[in-house]
């Protein structure tokens, strides 16, 4: 995954003349040498010294609303990239902000660097104006954090933090530079690319012949094997990998929500996004499988439900990166720990062809109860469902968009009629579930994927808490489409107040602004859209407006995601579509394999 | 490599020893750690170790053999680490220091005094109506003098916590190599 070559200590530095530079020079120059192209900030007094440096070099700054906006938008151009992204802040409120960003990026093992300015050394500790100590407060959400106080730490700080992001399982790192480590100067060798230190890895343990033989010797006996595809599959561009096994074992995917588009939807082993809100026949063939193969997968609680009930017939393989992930949540009969795209790549050849033909048929006929009840088939009553929007606009842009989803109804909604045949088609905040997340994160999309169509869906609530950032949009002169769907209510809290809450809609129901007001007001375009008929209408003018543009889909305001799966309960048990009324099943047919619980 | 499913192993102390780069900060990243993943310590010391610039930790932990083997594997994942490994029980050399100040009076200092004896324990400090033994012995067996000396009157106690390593003779996990040997061009 790493660009650079681990360091070796048998390489010595090249020799060069040195040359003095100031902490704040050497910030930018090492962000060159690391491939950096665009940061996302906003300065203060803390970061003035590197800001004031910034126009010598050729990293383009992009200034946003709030740090948090920031902090996304490094997110997101990381994630749509694979790439490193970088965000700046200056020091106490500005890092602060900051980290509800850095979280976001922790919980999904996102690669970034955030710098923040830091007060001069002297002051560390007497609670000077706008002094936080940032790597305090965010030792628990980075992978690693450093505080540089003299301008001769910067440049090997700053590299081995750019190694610690990218290597290994990714993540985010913070690096606090103290004002006067920014303006002090030292001799800078631009050839000596020395990090700070390497760090330590734990020896590789998993991923041995015997492991890898004993993996396949389960899956050549596994009559109803089933893949979790999760994250790891895309971080690790494995996705021709996962391509080749299933190919070959004949296995059916199911992919976790940040999985999606690690395994093309379309592929006729595709069978979808997993969990609390997985559609029926992937829930029903995890509980049915008798053996699952989790690849770069953690077994949230949102992807497994009642951990006492799942997958009860299962054996369990699970690889990944990260050995502490291993018996996390689900005890495993097999670990394998390494790369999932090498081990994928050693795996299949030792592993017996095979179609799973009774496996397969068993799943396609879960799928026919299912569509009956697919809203998309329901009769067109000329009311707008938010299905319907997301599925016309997979249609329009024939599924090619990086489409980056904000939290609630609409992203489970996307997840399931935005189908991605593509890594990184899909932009979401998993773990943490960030509302606010979208629109600076399609920003940053949009940097790390210039030639290609970048949508935001969100729904009205997470939209509003950062809509600011559409002044950055305008002032960077961005495209971004933005559809919100908007229902008037924080929808997904409405649905479990209706569905567990005997219906109270406490502090749901939201009113919102003039969306295409609030476009027109930041100079942008903005679209209303009530009726289906008018969706492919609006779709085609935002992709041919050159600027922003806002579409306000006015949807249903009581419409719920199904399935559902409730907090906690046995993933078979799933609230379903009303077909016409609510009926609760389980998974487990009233047939002679019962499992005793 | 991994637990076997439902049969969760018995919860017990468990000792790691962690080397860790002596770097500010580095304490409090292993204590959060613990802090945040729900681990319950027992006892956590830090040390010189024998080679300059890293510091050795010694970490006893109440948990399961599923819990030990994430407890070592997060622990693995901090960039201040160089190495950690969990003692064999039966192979390692633990000892705990205590300082116990104990009521001691004229009627009693004799016989506090041979209690300690009996435990290898030395009086470093006597006062008219109290004194300071110290004991450097295992965990259990400064419980025990601990309980010896309570009916005298323990008025105050101070315990460093375990530090440990792997009996002489037997072979240190495999060293790591030293971190200035790792500070090395990242390579072009």
């Amino acid at each position: 995954m790493s660009s650079t070559a681990a360091a070796s200590p048998d390489v010595p530095a090249p020799a060069a003349e040195p040359q003095r530079r100031t902490g704040a020079e050497m910030i930018w120059e090492v962000l060159e040498q690391e491939g950096v192209e665009v940061v996302f900030g906003y300065p203060g007094g803390a970061i003035m010294p590197a800001y004031d440096a910034l126009p010598r070099y050729r990293v383009r700054h992009v200034l946003v609303r709030h740090e948090q906006g920031a902090a996304h938008m490094a997110d997101g151009y990381a994630r749509a990239s694979g790439r490193v992204g970088v965000a700046v802040a200056t020091s106490g409120p500005g890092a602060t902000n900051l980290v509800t960003g850095i979280a976001t990026a922790m919980l999904d093992s996102v690669p970034c660097v955030f710098i923040t300015g830091q007060v001069s050394s002297h002051l560390i500790g007497s609670d000077a104006f706008q002094e936080t100590d940032v790597t305090g407060v965010t030792l628990p959400i980075t992978k690693h954090n450093w505080l540089v106080t003299r301008p001769e730490d910067v440049g090997p700080v700053l590299r081995e933090a750019f190694h610690v992001a990218r290597t290994g399982r990714p993540g985010p790192v913070l690096v606090d530079v103290t004002k006067d480590a920014q303006q002090g100067s030292c001799d800078f060798d631009p050839a000596d690319r020395r990090l700070a230190r390497v760090p330590h890895r734990r020896p590789e343990r998993g991923g041995t012949a015997d492991a890898l033989d004993r993996a396949a010797a389960l899956i050549d006996h596994a009559e109803r094997p089933l893949i979790l595809a999760g994250h790891g599959i895309v971080q690790a561009g494995a996705a021709a990998e996962l391509l080749a096994f299933v190919e070959r074992t004949g296995a059916p995917v199911a992919s976790t929500l940040l999985g999606l588009g690690g395994f093309p939807a379309t592929h006729p082993r595709a069978l979808g996004m997993m969990g609390m809100h997985g559609e029926a026949w992937v829930n029903r063939a995890v509980q049915e499988a008798d053996l699952l193969i989790a690849l770069g997968m953690r077994f949230d609680d949102r992807v497994t439900g009642n951990l006492k009930t799942y997958a009860p017939r299962a054996r369990k393989i699970h690889v990944d990166l990260d050995s502490s992930e291993i018996g996390k949540n689900v005890a495993v009969d097999l670990a394998i720990i390494g790369d999932v795209k090498q081990v994928l790549a050693e795996l299949t050849p030792r592993c017996k062809p095979s179609t799973r033909a009774t496996w397969i048929a068993r799943i396609e006929a879960e799928k026919g109860d299912a569509a009956v009840r697919d809203i998309q088939r329901l009769p067109d009553t000329g009311k707008l469902f938010a299905a319907h929007v997301i599925h016309d606009l997979w249609r329009l842009t024939e599924g090619k968009a990086v489409v980056v989803t904000d939290v609630g109804q609409h992203q489970m909604w996307e997840a399931q009629y935005y189908k991605h045949d593509h890594a990184r088609g899909l932009v979401t905040s998993g773990g943490l579930g960030t509302m606010g997340f979208a629109l600076p994160a399609a920003i940053g999309a949009r940097f790390a994927r210039p030639d290609d169509e970048v949508w935001v869906i969100a729904g009205d609530g997470g939209f509003q808490m950062t809509a600011a950032e559409l002044s950055t949009c305008a002032q960077e002169g961005l495209k971004v489409n933005v559809a919100i769907i908007n229902n008037g209510y924080l929808g997904m809290v409405r649905q479990w107040q209706e569905m567990f809450y005997g219906g109270r809609y406490v502090a749901t129901p939201m009113r919102s602004p003039d969306f295409v007001k609030l476009a027109e007001a930041h100079g942008l375009t903005g679209l209303r859209v009530t009726r289906r008929a008018e969706v492919a209408d609006a779709v085609a003018a935002a992709r041919r407006a050159p600027g922003t543009v806002v579409i306000d889909f006015r949807v249903e305001q009581e419409d719920s995601v199904y399935p559902m799966v409730p907090t906690g309960a046995d993933l078979g048990e799933m609230i379903r579509r009303p077909a016409p009324s609510p009926i609760v099943e389980t998974a487990r047919d009233s047939d002679e394999d019962e499992v005793p619980r | 490599m991994s637990p076997a499913p439902g049969h969760p192993s018995r919860t017990r102390l468990r000792t790691f020893v962690a080397t860790v780069e002596d770097v500010p900060g580095v304490l409090n990243r292993v204590a959060s750690l613990f802090r945040r993943r729900g681990y319950n310590i027992a006892s956590l010391t830090v040390g010189q170790s024998e080679r300059p610039g890293l510091s050795r930790l010694t970490i006893v932990v109440g948990c399961d053999d599923a819990t030990a083997a994430r407890v070592e594997a997060n622990l693995w994942k901090l960039v201040d680490l160089v190495e950690v490994h969990e003692l064999d029980a039966g192979q390692v050399v633990e000892r705990d220091l205590a300082l116990i100040k104990v009521r001691a009076d004229l009627t009693s200092r004799a016989q506090v005094v041979q209690a300690a004896e009996l435990f290898g324990a030395r009086v470093v400090d006597v006062a008219p109506t109290e004194l300071v033994v110290e004991i450097t012995a295992t965990r259990e067996r400064v419980d025990d003098l601990r309980r010896v000396l309570e009916p005298f009157g323990v008025i105050a106690l101070v315990r460093t916590g375990a530090v440990a390593m792997p009996r002489a003779g037997v072979a240190e996990p495999s060293p790591l190599p030293l971190t200035a040997a790792a500070k090395a061009a990242s390579g072009t």
